[in-house]
Formats: C-alpha cells, sequence, structure tokens
C-alpha cells in the first residue's frame, strides 16, 4: 500500500526538478537540521541554499494554486545563480517574518520577484565566482559561471558550486549584484516544464485535505446558516450516538463534530441537534441588496473627474443611458475550504492551503494568547484559490476546533459549507451616461459605480469618502479611452454579506459595464467597434497594441461562420493588458461560445506556456460566471449549495481558445487574474452583435 | 461493523466500517490513499472518480458495500512499471494548473480510452463532461487524450 505523503513536525514539502523519478514529493530537514555539510553551506539570503554537495534548494514563500509560480519563481533565482536546472530542489517556506508579507495574491508574485529573486541568485553567484577566484589566484572577471560550475576559460580550470559554497559564505554579500542582460536570458521567455506536473498526475500533491499528522482527528462544523447568525444551543447526544464520532465541541463559529473519519463527522454533523438565532441579516433578499445598492449615497468626491460632464452630456446631440447589474459569486475551488491545525502548549503548528500565511498568524496568535513566533504555518499545495484562500477564517476555525477537542484535527468543509460560508464577490450596479456631438464622437462619458467595498469590510477603517481612491472603482477610474468630459463616482452601500477577492477583484465587475457600454456608443455612432476603439486609445497604448493583435488573430472584420457573431472587450489590470474576441452563437435560447482569441501584452514573459495556461483558465473562470454565475440570498442565506445550482463551464461547452503575446520588453505584469475582465463583456457583446438585442445584467440568461 | 475485504490496486486490505461508508473516504481516511479527491459529495464534479472492475465510477457515492469483491484501481494504481500513457500525454501538454481535479481526469479517461481507444470529440465531451475543472484545463486534457490515444488533434 502506497503510504499518503505525510508531514511532520519541522518537514517541508519539497520538489526537485531533477530527471529520472522526476519531481518528487519528499521530506527534507530544514536548513539548520541538515547536518551533513552544515558549516559548507551557502545561504546568502532567504531564498536559496548551497550545500557542500552542489545541492542548490529554492525556498519558495508564495502559495502554488495553479498560476506556475512554482516554476516561474524558480526560474528567476536559477537564471541569474546559473544553477543547474536539473539540480535545483523547490521547498515551499513555512511562514516567517525573513519572507516579508506571505501573501499570494493580486497577480504580484513574478511581478514583485523579478528583481528581487534574480538579485538574490545573482548575490550568489557573485559569490561563487569571487571564492572560485580566490582558490585560483585570478581575477573574478577572469571567470565565469555556467550550469552549477565555475569555470576560467583562460585554464581550463572548473569548479562545482559544492567545493565552492563553504569558501563563499565566508565572504561579504555583495548589496547589488550585477544582473544580465535580458538578451541573454536562457531560462526566461522558455517553456520550461512545470516542476509539480509531475505530482499532480500520479496523486501525490498533497492538498490540504491530504495532510495526515499522527494521531489527527476529522471533523466538520454546524455554522449558523444565516449569515452573520449565531448559535443559540445544541445538544450533541445524537451526534455522539453515530460510530466513529468522539466529541462535538462549540466553537466561535459553530459546533464541532469531531470524529475518528470525515465520514463519521459528517453523518455525526447531520444527527446533531443544532438551533441558531439569525442575528441582524435575517430578513436579507436579493430586493433589500438590490434596493440597498440603488439607494445609498454617491460619495461627494468623484474618483475621476476631467472637463464638465454635466455641460459636455447638455451640450451633446445625441445622449445614452444604461444600468448594467452584476450578481454575487462565490470563488468554489475544487478543494473545499480545510486547515489542519494541533495546538499544543504555547504554541500551535498549521497545515493549511493558504494564499496568505501573514494574514493568518496573528489573529491565531491572537485567538490563543501566544506570540506570532509561536505559531508555525506550513503551506499546502492549493486547490485553487482565485482569492478565496486569502481570507484566515478556515485556518482560525480549526486552530479553534483543535484546542477545544484537544490534538490535531484537520476540519473539512463541505462543498454545502464552502458554497454558503463564503467571502463573495460584490454584487454591483453601474449607471453609465455618453454624450455624442453631431459627428458622432465621444463627448462625454459618466460611469456610476455602485457596490459595496470588500476592502473596508476586511480591514476594517473608516467609511468611504472618496479622499482616498476606494477599491471599488479599480477598473472603472482607468478607463483608457479618450472620451471627452470624463467623470467617474460611486456609491458604497454597507451590506451584510461576507465580502471578498474574487479572481481580478473590482475589474471582474467594472469592465463589463465599460466594455458593454462603449460598444453601445459605438452603435449609436454607426461605427464598428474596434474602429472606434482603436479611435479613442492614444497611439501607442499598449492595450491598443494588445486589441488589435486580438482583432486580426480573430478575424475581425471578415463573416463569421453562419449563424455566429464576434464580440471584443479588452482591459487593463494588474499591469497588463489583455484583448478577447468572442464568436457566439444562440441555439434554442442557448448561448454557446465556440471560439475565444485572446492577445496578452504583460510585459517580458518568464514563462510563455504559463502565460498562456493562465489567460485559458482566465477565460473559463470568466465564462462560467458570465453564462451562469449567480449566488442569490433569501432570509439571510445562500442559496445554492452544489455544483448543481452554481455550475462552472464543463468540457462539453468549453470553446476553442487560442493565446497570442505581444512581444514586449517591459518589466512583467500580473497574469492570473487579467484575462477574466474581458471575456464577459466580449460574449455580451457578440451576442448583441448576433440578436441585436443589449443584455446588462449578468449572469447572461433568459435570452429567449 | 463488520471487517471487510478491499481490493486496491492489487493489494487487498480489511477494513472495518459501517456497509454504507462511501468508498472515498475509506480510500482517503482508512486507507491514507489521497490521491483520490473530495469534491462535493453529490456526483456532480468527477474529483473522487476511481475505476471499479475497470468502468469508471464516483467513489462518494459507492458504498464500500459495492465494492467489496471487484478490483478498485485508484490515482495511485493508474501507472504501471511505466507512467500510463495518459500520464506521459499530461506532461507533454502541461495540462494541471492547481492540479485537484487532475486525479478523476486521468481516471475518466482511463476508463475512457480502455473501452474506446480511439475516440472522437463527441465520445470525449460524453466521457469528461462530468469532471469539473474551475482551472479551465479542458482543451489541454481534450489535447493530451488525443496525444495519448495517437488520433489527430
Amino acid at each position: 500500500v502506497t503510504a499518503a505523503p505525510r508531514l511532520g513536525r519541522r518537514r517541508f514539502l519539497a520538489l526537485t526538478a531533477g530527471g529520472g523519478a522526476g519531481l518528487w514529493l519528499a521530506v527534507v530537514l530544514p536548513p539548520r537540521a541538515e547536518a551533513a555539510g552544515a558549516e559548507a553551506a551557502l545561504a546568502p539570503n532567504a531564498w536559496l541554499r548551497i550545500d557542500g554537495k552542489g545541492v542548490v534548494t529554492l525556498y519558495l514563500a508564495k502559495a502554488e494554486m495553479g498560476q506556475g509560480v512554482f516554476t516561474a519563481m524558480p526560474m528567476l533565482i536559477a537564471e541569474e545563480l546559473e544553477a543547474d536546472w536539473k539540480a535545483i530542489r523547490v521547498v515551499q517556506a513555512d511562514a516567517h517574518p525573513r519572507y516579508g508579507t506571505m501573501v499570494t495574491g493580486g497577480s504580484s508574485s513574478v511581478r514583485r520577484s523579478f528583481t528581487p529573486l534574480r538579485e538574490a541568485g545573482a548575490a550568489a553567484r557573485e559569490l561563487l565566482v569571487a571564492a572560485a577566484a580566490r582558490r585560483w589566484g585570478v581575477p573574478p572577471a577572469s571567470c565565469r559561471a555556467e550550469q552549477g560550475t565555475v569555470v576560467h576559460p583562460a585554464t581550463g580550470r572548473r569548479l562545482g558550486y559544492g567545493a565552492l559554497a563553504a569558501d563563499a559564505a565566508k565572504l561579504p554579500v555583495p548589496s547589488a549584484p550585477a544582473l544580465k542582460d535580458p538578451k541573454d536570458f536562457r531560462l526566461v521567455g522558455r517553456r520550461v516544464a512545470r516542476l509539480d506536473t509531475p505530482d499532480k498526475t500520479h496523486g501525490r500533491a498533497v492538498f490540504g485535505l491530504d495532510v495526515r499528522v499522527p494521531g489527527m482527528r476529522h471533523a466538520v462544523v454546524a455554522r449558523p446558516p444565516v449569515m452573520g447568525g449565531a448559535v443559540a444551543g445544541f445538544d450533541g447526544a445524537k451526534a455522539l450516538r453515530v460510530p466513529g464520532v468522539e466529541q462535538v465541541v462549540q466553537v466561535p463559529s459553530g459546533v464541532a463534530v469531531v470524529a475518528r473519519s470525515t465520514w463519521a463527522a459528517i453523518q455525526g454533523r447531520e444527527a446533531l441537534e443544532v438551533r441558531f438565532e439569525p442575528g441582524p441579516n435575517g430578513r436579507l433578499d436579493q430586493a433589500a441588496i438590490a434596493r440597498l445598492l440603488a439607494e445609498a449615497p454617491v460619495l461627494p468626491r468623484p474618483a475621476r473627474a476631467e472637463g464638465d460632464v454635466e455641460r459636455a452630456l447638455a451640450g451633446a446631440a445625441r445622449r445614452l443611458e444604461a444600468t448594467y447589474e452584476l450578481p454575487l459569486l462565490a470563488h468554489a475551488t475544487m478543494e473545499p475550504m480545510s486547515c489542519t491545525a494541533h495546538v499544543k502548549r504555547g504554541a500551535v503548528e498549521i497545515w493549511a492551503p493558504t494564499q496568505a500565511p501573514s494574514w493568518a498568524v496573528e489573529p491565531v496568535a491572537r485567538a490563543l494568547g501566544i506570540a506570532p513566533a509561536k505559531v508555525t504555518l506550513h503551506t499546502t499545495f492549493l486547490g485553487g484559490g482565485f482569492g478565496r484562500r486569502a481570507m484566515p477564517d478556515f485556518v482560525l476555525e480549526a486552530v479553534q476546533v483543535s484546542r477545544a477537542a484537544g490534538g490535531p484535527v484537520q476540519v473539512t468543509w463541505t462543498r454545502e459549507d464552502d458554497m454558503r460560508h463564503d467571502f463573495y464577490r460584490p454584487p454591483g450596479r453601474n449607471e453609465l451616461r455618453a454624450g455624442l456631438d453631431a459627428a458622432g464622437r465621444l463627448v462625454a462619458w459618466h460611469h456610476r459605480v455602485r457596490t459595496p467595498s470588500a476592502r473596508r469590510q476586511i480591514f476594517g477603517g473608516p467609511p468611504p469618502s472618496g479622499d482616498e481612491r476606494p477599491d471599488v472603482v479599480e477598473g472603472a477610474a482607468d478607463v483608457p479611452y479618450a472620451a471627452g468630459a470624463i467623470l467617474v463616482d460611486c456609491a458604497v452601500p454597507e451590506l451584510g454579506v461576507p465580502l471578498g477577492f474574487w479572481r481580478s477583484v473590482y475589474s471582474s465587475q467594472n469592465a463589463f459595464p465599460e466594455e458593454c457600454f462603449l460598444d453601445e456608443v459605438a452603435a449609436a455612432a454607426g461605427q464598428d467597434p474596434l474602429d472606434l476603439r482603436l479611435a479613442l486609445l492614444p497611439a501607442g497604448a499598449r492595450l491598443r497594441g494588445a486589441l488589435a493583435l486580438a482583432a486580426a488573430r480573430a478575424g475581425w472584420g471578415t463573416p463569421p461562420p453562419p449563424g455566429r457573431a464576434r464580440g471584443l472587450a479588452c482591459h487593463t489590470s494588474f499591469g497588463s493588458h489583455v484583448a478577447e474576441v468572442a464568436e457566439v452563437s444562440l441555439e434554442r435560447g442557448k448561448l454557446r461560445v465556440h471560439r475565444v482569441t485572446c492577445a496578452v501584452d504583460c510585459g517580458v514573459v518568464v514563462n510563455p506556456d504559463t502565460v498562456e495556461a493562465q489567460i485559458e483558465g482566465a477565460v473559463v473562470f470568466g465564462l462560467s460566471a458570465a453564462l451562469r454565475g449567480e449566488i442569490t440570498v433569501k432570509d439571510g442565506a445562500v442559496v445554492q449549495g452544489n455544483f448543481d445550482d452554481y455550475e462552472p463551464l464543463r468540457m462539453d461547452e468549453m470553446p476553442a481558445v487560442e493565446v497570442h503575446l505581444v512581444p514586449s520588453a517591459e518589466p512583467p505584469g500580473g497574469i492570473g487574474e487579467p484575462g477574466v475582465p474581458p471575456i464577459a463583456p466580449a460574449v455580451a457583446n457578440a451576442l448583441f452583435a448576433l440578436t441585436g438585442k443589449r443584455h446588462r445584467r449578468l449572469p447572461l440568461r433568459d435570452l429567449g | 461493523m463488520a471487517r471487510r475485504t478491499l481490493v486496491v490496486n492489487g493489494a487487498r486490505h480489511e477494513v472495518d466500517v459501517p456497509p454504507e461508508t462511501p468508498l472515498l473516504w475509506v480510500l482517503r481516511d482508512t486507507l491514507g490513499l489521497t490521491g483520490t479527491k473530495f469534491g462535493c459529495g453529490q456526483a456532480l464534479c468527477g474529483a473522487c472518480t476511481v475505476h471499479l472492475d475497470g468502468a469508471p465510477v464516483r467513489s462518494c457515492q459507492t458504498s464500500v458495500e459495492e465494492a467489496q469483491g471487484k478490483r478498485v484501481t485508484t490515482i495511485e494504481g493508474l501507472a504501471g512499471q511505466a507512467d500510463h500513457p495518459l500520464q506521459v500525454a499530461w506532461a507533454a501538454e502541461e495540462v494541471p494548473q492547481c492540479g485537484y481535479c487532475q486525479s478523476g481526469q486521468l481516471m475518466a479517461a482511463a476508463a475512457l480510452l480502455a473501452h474506446t481507444p480511439h475516440p472522437t470529440d463527441a465520445d470525449i465531451d460524453r466521457a469528461m463532461a462530468g469532471i469539473l475543472c474551475r482551472c479551465g484545463t479542458y482543451n489541454r486534457i481534450r489535447r493530451a487524450i488525443k496525444r495519448a490515444a495517437g488520433v489527430a488533434p
């Protein structure tokens, strides 16, 4: 029998890039316990370590949730280190202040690491070269590093990194190591095979739910169905009669049933008698949410004001006005929330599929009354993140269950738990107005965003006044078009629904009204949607280049296949510029997306295959939401529970997706999120092109 | 409870669980075979797909009693002496992103190829539409199945 991978105390997830067995999951000791060759190790910074045998270990402080950081980040270090790619090992770093803020989000991993990780590798390379030069008594400049060795070409001498590590460790670490000219990159820009693939095709990758700790028990939690509700009382007697159930304990989030297996815990919760009180949100429903959005006061200071929109509208030959609506959305990661925790005397050890160790350590330490340094947090692979796993609720809850139950416990969320206790993508109402002059030119653009602030709900702070730019106008305030007078303002109601970050955050909302309404302007002006955008985007704008490329590759301007129509949209977010063209048909009321052509300008590309995969994935993620995604609230509780009433796109509905990259030497932009915003408006615009009817509400239902 | 014998990936196991226990939880919690994933508990996502005498089943809806006397194959048993052709193709096409659904995807694809060695697109749709992927790896999965089957992309 293959034993389940176990992650014991002071052990790490480790991967190697070596051949043979390929990438493996191993148990490796942390640096200071690695006795063999300890003195010989070169560890000039938190990111890498080279031992006396030449083994290069890279410590990754970002979470791998499918976006490829476990390959892209090693590529950046190895590029400058001149490491032998096959000899590197990749280790998931435990939570530690030495890594700064450990949060994986905002499509920032490669963007923010591009220079620091290259410098980390370059510093080690300079030390190794200096150590070799000293040993040979030659100038460092006469030596060079390649494939894990330092060579002296004039004499043909070579020394491996392992043989130089001890000497190099005694030298001062250079503060400003020289970085390569990008034209000399040998890894960056190549289709390097992902390091995590073999584990993920053999069932070996350890996700949060796969952690097995000695003595561990399984728990599920009965939580109040109404958002903001509380436990009024419970009787665990019937639950305790279920075979395998051992304890029923109350925790702040609900009542936990602790058992010898997950199934016993689930059965125990079925038998549990528990009463909840609804709290302040017991009457919240869709009508109440719609009212909150429509009636919230507009903040006095606009996010953007250029020219006099009211005057421009008053003087316009033609005025357009439209309201666009977007629903609450769940993340629905394939792996439901889970966390394993072991509260000990004055300390805790946690194994969590989290995007944000740094945001979890603090609340855990506070809840237990211990120092943050006493919180050991191991990050596992994440079975999808999409922003959900940035929230610390599921980590804190597992810690509380472990404390109440005594001993190591894995808390599993069922799909229904996950769907009904999410931090949702906020709902939105967008009111737009535009004015055209007699020649059909755009002279006024007003976008009013009505949606609650996730940032304020999560991080607190005073009510938004408009003095500081609110998060809700992301993707709206930076409307890239030369639209004459521009006004972007917002109304930011409080909502009793837990809100969070959902892949591309407010750009996931604001690109839809912006890009659809611009299409309405094109139709009103009798202009082609592509021509209008190209006319309104500044010459040389990177978004313009992406748009032109996507349109060309999609065959824009040529007749689509019979029964189909095309629509396009473009958007800039997280430092990247993406345009998408959707080709759709409508058969017996069912909208089908046949083909999506994408063009991306994300600056320097680290791994083209990963960029393509992220855009493909973003298109599917955005399409699932555009075609079907909707969370509704009734009597304060989320109605949807599983993949029957919140159903992502399936394989038989999958369009062909082409991704074209704009060659660029600009610094890297993000890639995990920017592919999401354009897809909903591209599809809605294609639907308009097909039917002549404008749909202003997501999901695109009831198409008749 | 009574002791039951399960044959998983060719190995016999005695397990002591109630007869209605889903095979999924016996594999994961009793036998420690965590490659088979929990996604929905309602046969809606297919992450828990395993083979019962070679046929794909949702292990979250298959009781341990139903699995008795049959050969259970999980992702851990898909490769023999060498990787299954699908595992080779999966790597060549760089299919996985987060990877959580991939055990179910591979087991469903392996069952498809076992009885339909040269699948059409419609065959692939029929066999694979029950397995959800939130990362959007569907097109790569289709290419990988065709690559393993040696049919034109």
